[in-house]
């Protein structure tokens, strides 16, 4: 399958960065996954075949990872943590709000394709708890309220 | 480098450096329990049964994973381990059902047992378990998840020790799940080794589960009955109503050649034993067609028709056809029948390698055939021809074990991408039929290199491959039946300059080396002798013919045209297996002893209902030249052993059984019941027919262990410690020819395709082994074996 140059340049340079080929493997599937946005069987064949491993093992590394995931996603995975510290300043309403408002449960994704939601546990933003991410953007000191206004904003950025 | 020394609950041991501290405690005595720790698989660390306390180490230490040091002070027993095991033992069946007498492991569970020595009586835990169907995930392959406790052995043991992959571990800590290949099922070479290695009843055999208790069976330890390369296996039997039936094949005694291996038809290709087609009871053909008779009828008829064709055509006018599956007593006896009861020199057998070119060139010889214990261990092989993953499932574990763990340096040569080229050291491709070429080249023929120049090898990379061969020691060459007549002369010619190299000729059958080995050929007596030149086996057997007779095609042509008039067909299915017409033999009087109507036996004038290896004592000789005893396992009513059956033929001849059979006499070894397995008293038996022809009861002529005195006395090389034998080891042969070479025409010499899934007429036979053909949508062997 084809990925963009950009994947191929960074994929090439890795495979120097390791002693041993297969170690490629985990920060390559994240690449791809930010790519194709999610590791899709054809993916997972490719990058299998690409460092000599079985289907079976690349299946292994992306199921022990929360972070990776074979199934399709929304065009944002809102990640609402939920662990101890944003639990006590109502990451747990936050969670509830947020299925409520995107009509979705854990792990699930709206009609529109635009959000998928997620229970996570700490992203290591403690201090400004409770804090949901976005892709790779971090959102802090939430309230409900807030927290429309930071899909909203996705929203706009998505019809833009 | 010296020992290191450690002090275990107050005991010193010594070790060498680099000894886990689990096996150190072992050479004491000291059981440390685990479940994850396998010897020979990498380490694991995940059960947490095995901590220890070390002296100086601020948390107890798992003894699996921990290597001994200088001085280390070791506590393997109090209140803190006891309490820690407990704990690990709870932990453990968090999820695991308390369901034991359900379970198919029930009996033999390590976690049954560690929590009878270990387990709290309660546990603290009130959730639900986690509960997940059963899964089948190949024809012999269940996985129940709920019992699984995620100690990874059958992923090491898929992964590491077979190469085969096809379990792997999804998801993470106590989600964790072991997963096969495929999704939902498995697609591997079905070897069950995860089913053998599993600690607890989560992988469980499709063949076996559910039928029966551990210790509700006998074990017998046998030698397997498929392919040439002797593994032992472990039948487990129950009486039902048609005898002793096999309901299990494992490993449970480790102590064969094979150690931890066995493959899918050592471990549940048994079934053909208990097939609805089987044989039991002799027929004879009346108004053309096969009609039920009894014994004494059968072999009247036989003897008085072979008295008679011997009377008035001579004893060249018959032929018999000897089998590679039947026990090196029954084929030694099946020769001496025919060269002293026939007076024919007309046996032979499906040759699968050229075992008398390959005595010719090692005589003289001393120890210059490898055991399959020493492919095990040696520094370097070379393997050219065969696909010893398909065709010797043992000795490719051995191969890659050897290099896994002791790296060995594998050269392979092949004209295919064979599987263990994954673990060689060099691989060089040759096209398609130049073994005999890379013979001739490594014996020093530069000029037969242009038959092996490709553009896969260059001049250049033979060459440097020789030099680098030739630099080796302790070389173990290993060769497949497509290397064969001159060639092998080369090759031991080429392996006689390196120092302390052995060789290992690849036959096809569980017993194609006994088989040659005891004689059965037109021109070659026991050992290889030349029929002309028999003066040892004419003081021991009196008069017999010098000249050669026929061989197995010569026999059937004459058979057709009418020549020969009498056939006596010894399990093997030449009919079939050469595709013969139906009718063809329609001239003379064949007698078939089969456990099935092959092909030949459809069209026999009398058909005996054979027993087979599974259900007769004996010994069989592997493809390496060890001799293995074969223990009575299985019986299903109605059969006789071979054995029993070409003495009754004799018997009814009007010879004396004791010339042919020397039992009782004086100096006679025989057993008194010790390889019987499940069932002793051979003699016991036959004591009616015994004291009717006044003879002493005690001994059995029907006793292979008599011939078997006899084959030690006269076959050289088998003169191995019996003791030994009996007690189930295995003892090479040392083989070695005289050096006259008698010419076989290498093109009786034919393969049995037999691949990982197929086994002959037994494989024809098994339901396991074709439920596994069908799943995998395999293609079947173009010619059928035998």
């Amino acid at each position: 399958m084809k990925f963009s140059d950009k994947f191929e340049a960074r994929f090439t340079e890795m495979l120097t960065h390791y002693p041993t080929q297969r170690s490629v493997l985990v920060p390559t599937l994240l690449y791809a996954q930010d790519e194709v946005g999610y590791l899709s069987d054809e993916v997972i064949l490719e990058l299998a075949e690409r460092l000599a491993l079985s289907e079976l093992d690349v299946r292994n590394v992306i199921s022990y990872y929360s972070m990776l995931t074979t199934k399709p996603r929304g065009k944002f995975n809102v990640q609402v943590c939920t662990n101890i510290a944003c639990m006590l300043r109502g990451g747990e309403e936050l969670l509830e709000h947020c299925e409520r408002k995107l009509g979705v449960g854990n792990k699930g994704t709206t009609k529109d394709g635009m959000f998928t939601l997620e229970e996570v546990e700490c992203i290591g933003a403690c201090s400004w708890a409770p804090a949901v991410q976005v892709n790779y953007d971090f959102h802090e000191n939430l309230t409900p309220e807030k927290m429309d206004e930071v899909l909203e904003q996705y929203r706009n950025k998505a019809a833009r | 480098m010296a020992d290191v020394n450690i002090t275990v609950d107050g005991k010193k041991v010594a070790a060498p450096a680099g000894t886990l501290l689990i096996e150190a405690c072992k050479t004491v005595g000291i059981e440390v329990p685990s479940f994850c720790y396998y010897p020979n698989l990498s380490l694991q660390g995940a059960c947490r049964m095995c901590l220890v306390r070390v002296e100086k180490m601020p948390k107890l230490q798992t003894a699996c994973t921990t290597v001994i040091g200088e001085g280390m002070i070791v506590t393997t027993d109090s209140p803190e381990i006891q309490q820690a095991r407990k704990s690990m033992v709870e932990l453990l069946l968090g999820n695991h059902p308390l369901d034991c007498p359900v379970c198919d492991a029930g009996g033999e569970c390590e976690l049954q047992d560690m929590t009878f020595s270990y387990g709290a009586a309660e546990s603290k835990y009130i959730d639900l378990k986690n509960h997940r169907d059963e899964q089948q995930w190949s024809p012999v392959v269940y996985f129940d998840r709920p019992r699984c406790i995620l100690c990874y052995r059958c992923v090491r043991v898929c992964n590491e020790a077979m190469d085969v992959g096809a379990l792997g571990i999804q998801n993470r800590g106590v989600s964790s799940i072991i997963a096969p290949n495929m999704e939902d099922h498995l697609d591997c070479e079905e070897c069950g080794m995860c089913i053998d290695i599993c600690p607890v009843g989560a992988l469980t055999s499709g063949s076996y589960r559910y039928k029966t208790r551990p210790w509700e069976m006998n074990h017998v330890g046998t030698t397997c009955t498929h392919c040439a390369d002797g593994c032992k296996t472990t039948l487990g039997v129950r009486r039902d109503d048609t005898g002793m039936q096999i309901v299990r094949g494992d490993n449970r005694d480790k102590s064969g050649i094979n150690g931890d291996f066995l493959c899918i038809k050592g471990r549940y290709a048994f079934d053909f034993a208990n097939h609805e087609d089987r044989l039991s009871q002799p027929l004879i053909k009346k108004n053309g067609r096969l009609t039920p008779a009894t014994w004494e009828e059968a072999f009247d008829l036989i003897g008085k028709k072979f008295s008679e064709v011997q009377k008035n055509a001579g004893g060249q006018a018959i032929g018999v056809i000897g089998s590679n599956r039947t026990s090196n007593e029954e084929n030694y006896l099946l020769q001496k029948f025919a060269r002293v009861v026939l007076g024919t020199n007309n046996i032979d057998h499906h040759r699968t390698a050229d075992f008398p070119v390959f005595a010719a060139a090692l005589a003289g010889k001393q120890n210059a055939t490898a055991s399959m214990r020493d492919v095990y261990n040696a520094p370097a092989i070379l393997l050219i021809g065969n696909d010893p993953t398909e065709q010797h499932p043992l000795l490719a574990w051995q191969i890659r074990n050897n290099v896994r763990l002791h790296n060995a340096r594998l050269h392979v040569i092949n004209s295919q991408v064979i599987k263990l080229h994954r673990q060689a050291a060099t691989f060089t491709q040759i096209p398609s039929g130049a073994e005999a070429s890379v013979a001739a080249f490594l014996a020093g023929k530069d000029s037969a290199a242009d038959a092996l120049i490709s553009d896969k090898a260059n001049r250049d990379t033979w060459t440097k491959l020789r030099s680098q061969l030739r630099a080796e020691q302790n070389l173990i060459i290993i060769f497949g039946s497509e290397i064969r007549g001159s060639s092998i002369a080369s090759l031991v010619q080429f392996g006689s300059e390196i120092a302390g190299s052995k060789f290992l000729c690849l036959g096809d059958y569980a017993n194609s080396r006994g088989a040659a080995d005891m004689g059965l050929y037109p021109d070659l007596l026991p050992g290889y002798h030349a029929s002309s030149n028999g003066t040892k086996f004419q003081q021991e057997w009196g008069s017999m013919p010098s000249a050669p007779g026929l061989t197995q095609q010569q026999m059937l042509d004459g058979a057709i045209a009418g020549r020969l008039k009498a056939l006596y067909v010894v399990g093997s299915n030449p009919v079939g297996r050469l595709g013969l017409a139906p009718s063809v033999l329609s001239a003379s009087f064949v007698v078939v002893q089969d456990m099935f109507l092959t092909e030949t036996a459809a069209l026999a004038d009398v058909v005996l209902p054979a027993a087979n290896a599974y259900e007769k004592s004996g010994t069989f000789t592997n493809t390496c030249g060890d001799l293995q005893i074969l223990k009575k396992a299985g019986e299903v009513t109605g059969t006789k052993t071979d054995f029993e059956m070409i003495v009754r033929i004799a018997d009814a001849m009007g010879f004396d059984v004791r010339k042919l059979v020397p039992f009782g006499a004086a100096g006679t070894r025989a057993d008194m019941g010790q390889s019987r397995g499940a069932q002793s008293g051979e003699a016991d038996r036959h004591a009616v027919w015994l004291e009717r022809h006044n003879l002493e009861p005690k001994m059995s002529p029907f006793d292979p262990m008599a011939i078997l005195d006899e084959i030690q006395r006269l076959v050289p090389g088998y003169d191995v410690s019996r003791m030994n034998l009996l007690a189930g080891n295995d003892e090479h042969t040392n083989l070695t020819g005289p050096a006259q070479v008698v010419q076989q025409d290498p093109a009786l010499i034919e393969p049995a395709n037999n691949a990982l899934f197929t086994s002959g007429t037994l494989g024809r036979y098994s339901n396991t082994l074709n439920s596994v053909v069908e799943q995998q949508h395999r293609q079947p062997a173009e010619v059928a074996a035998d």
